[in-house]
């Protein structure tokens, strides 16, 4: 049973991947329909297993540690599964009804988007550093094609800048990794644990950890390191944005709360951890005010990424040196606005899209009168707001909750300013959308209707991130659930 | 100090070469080698500083040859975007150009490839 889930999570993406490569847009898309619908099944069949059963250890093929790759399917892996599988699926079904079928390079969306999915699930999945880098450039590239996919100059000027950090960011990652080889003679996350806790700390491996943080925090686009992302988010078209935003900035992220969670113990510092929440705290401030000012629609939603990534700093000062309550909390917190923010982002992406195509302009002020025209639309994009703004119920409600605690409890109150700012700031640029769309005295009348569909799946993912808040409960049990080794052979 | 180090050394040498070419340098082909001369240093630096009692350790040498595989991948695609991007603008560099664009283009210019 949970071989054949394994078999499937693993093998979907990359067959087809070379499926959709062989065919045009309209079969493509046919073939990804089914695809994505047997990701879904085997995706939300391993979370039950997890969630009743515990993580196991999975040998791919059956090959031990160091020859063969190991995978860590543990509750968060599987959470973070599931979630891709959802927000990746509600992407694929919008881009295949938002994309046109006429272009000829449309077709190559398929299997860019079928490779991403493979680099992220094995992201998610992964146990040893070196498997995680190419993961993690699986990714990359498939996202810069994806990028690259608009065809003109400037989708291509922001493809390139793109590729550049990520690359950059991907080499400075594996020179720490090399560097990590050097001293422990292991790649395995779960072994440089082991022995950093066994023997003394030799001075100067920070260093690597810092190479490696440093890397992995250009790709999740920290402020200052943050340039390349509005361009590559702004210019792509509305389904790439969403994935982008939702899920390829979180890949990184991830690894490098791993990383820090295992080894920030030891290597880290107070300085270090107090630094990265520095740069995520004025990230969050002044992704939003960038936000407030964008001309054009997408560059609003994505200064608003480089915000709320911010937010998911805070998890280094907020686990260092912390009691392991607090620090468990930190990492619920974080864990839903990682959840929270993916499903909103995407929808507000998406719902972005459909106003973009039915007003024929990306500006902000050519918004005027939409709101009699697509009020569904704008539904789900001020749905998605509110969970940015996290207020009650939602998903980013419950993750600055958690956080906020978090921060009293561990004495570090400042963070409490970035967290209330942040909030108001995310409402003062939704709002300024939503006050854009309701100017009504417009002469222009040439609407252009998008289908019902392109409408309801924005709408699914808003309803969902607000109902996360609901929901908190269980997707943090299974998240935070034990992991059993020596299982699922 | 024994040979293998003097490879680590090495590649710590052509890190700092290709990262100060990569910030520096605005041509984007020159760039991309210069991207590819960091590779070059941190592959080096795997395999030098991976030495078990003087005997090769093989399991980086087998990570430097994925890592090779990855680099050319990224290499690949960077090249065949920087052609398309000088067949379209002209430029060799990632340089906004001015004046032309700075006006907002005109309304139907900038739909995102919608069904007419």
């Amino acid at each position: 049973m949970t071989l054949g889930l394994m078999a499937g999570l693993l093998f979907t993406p990359l067959a087809w991947a070379v499926l959709t490569l062989l065919v045009d847009f309209r079969k493509g898309r046919v073939v990804t329909w089914l695809g994505m619908a047997v990701q879904m099944l085997v995706s939300l069949g391993l979370w039950a297993v997890v969630a009743s059963d515990g993580g196991f250890l999975y040998l791919l093929g059956g090959w031990q540690a160091p020859l063969g790759i190991e995978l860590r399917v543990d509750g968060l892996a599987v959470t973070f599964v599931l979630l891709t599988a959802v927000v990746a699926a509600a992407c694929g079904w919008h881009a295949s009804i938002y994309l046109d079928p006429d272009k000829a390079w449309h077709r190559y969306f398929w299997p860019l988007f079928w490779f991403l999915w493979a680099g992220l699930n094995a992201v998610w999945l992964g146990g040893d550093l070196f498997n995680l880098y190419v993961g993690l450039e699986l990714i990359s590239l498939a996202a810069v094609g994806l990028v690259a996919l608009g065809g003109q100059a400037d989708a291509l000027r922001a493809a390139i800048r793109y590729l550049m950090a990520a690359l950059l960011g991907s080499l400075a990652y594996l020179l720490g990794v090399a560097l990590i080889y050097g001293q422990f003679g292991t790649l395995s996350l779960a072994g440089v644990t082991a022995l950093l806790n066994s023997a003394e700390v030799p001075a100067g491996l920070s260093f690597a950890l810092v190479l490696m943080l440093l890397g992995l925090a250009l790709k999740t686009a920290l402020f200052p390191m943050h340039g390349w992302l509005p361009p590559a988010h702004g210019i792509a078209k509305s389904p790439v944005s969403a994935l982008l935003s939702a899920l390829v900035v979180k890949a990184s992220f991830y690894i490098a709360a791993r990383l820090w969670l295992d080894l920030g113990g030891h290597l880290g510092s107070y300085a270090l951890a107090q630094l990265i929440g520095a740069l995520g705290g004025i990230a969050v401030i002044w992704g939003s005010w960038l936000a407030f000012r964008q001309v054009k629609l997408k560059q609003v939603v994505a200064y608003s990424s480089v915000a709320q990534i911010g937010y998911l700093f805070l998890l280094f000062p907020l686990t260092w040196g912390v009691s392991d309550a607090i620090s468990l909390q930190a990492q619920q917190g974080i864990t839903l606005q990682v959840i929270s923010h993916a499903l909103a982002k995407a929808a507000m992406f998406l719902s972005a899209g459909n106003l973009i195509m039915s007003v024929g302009s990306n500006r902000v002020d050519a918004l005027a009168g939409v709101s009699r025209f697509l009020p569904f639309s704008l539904f789900s994009f001020g749905l998605a707001g509110v969970s940015l703004m996290g207020l009650p119920p939602t998903g980013g409600f419950a993750a600055k909750w958690l956080l906020l605690q978090a921060s009293l409890a561990s004495g570090q109150w400042w963070w409490l300013g970035v967290l209330l700012a942040g909030g108001l700031l995310s409402a003062a640029y939704v709002f300024r959308v939503y006050q854009a769309s309701f100017i009504d005295d417009t002469d222009i009348d040439h609407f252009f209707h998008p289908s019902r569909s392109l409408e309801v799946i924005p709408m699914i993912l808003a309803l969902l991130s607000l109902g996360l808040g609901l929901m908190a409960e269980p997707v943090l049990s299974v998240m935070s659930l034990p992991f059993e080794a020596g299982r699922g052979q | 100090m024994t040979p293998s180090l003097l490879y680590a050394f090495a590649g710590v040498a052509l890190c700092s070469i290709g990262l100060f070419g990569f910030v520096r340098i605005r041509h984007l082909l020159r760039k991309l080698m210069a991207f590819n001369l960091i590779g070059s240093g941190v592959f080096l630096l795997m395999v030098g500083l991976a030495q078990r009692g003087g005997q090769p350790d093989p399991v980086p040498q087998a990570l430097v040859l994925t890592g090779i595989v990855v680099a050319i991948a990224a290499t690949a695609l960077a090249v065949v975007l920087i052609r398309r991007y000088y067949h379209l603008s002209g430029q060799t560099t990632l340089a906004e150009p001015r004046a032309k664009r700075a006006k907002p283009p005109a309304p139907t210019a900038n739909r995102e490839g919608s069904p007419e």
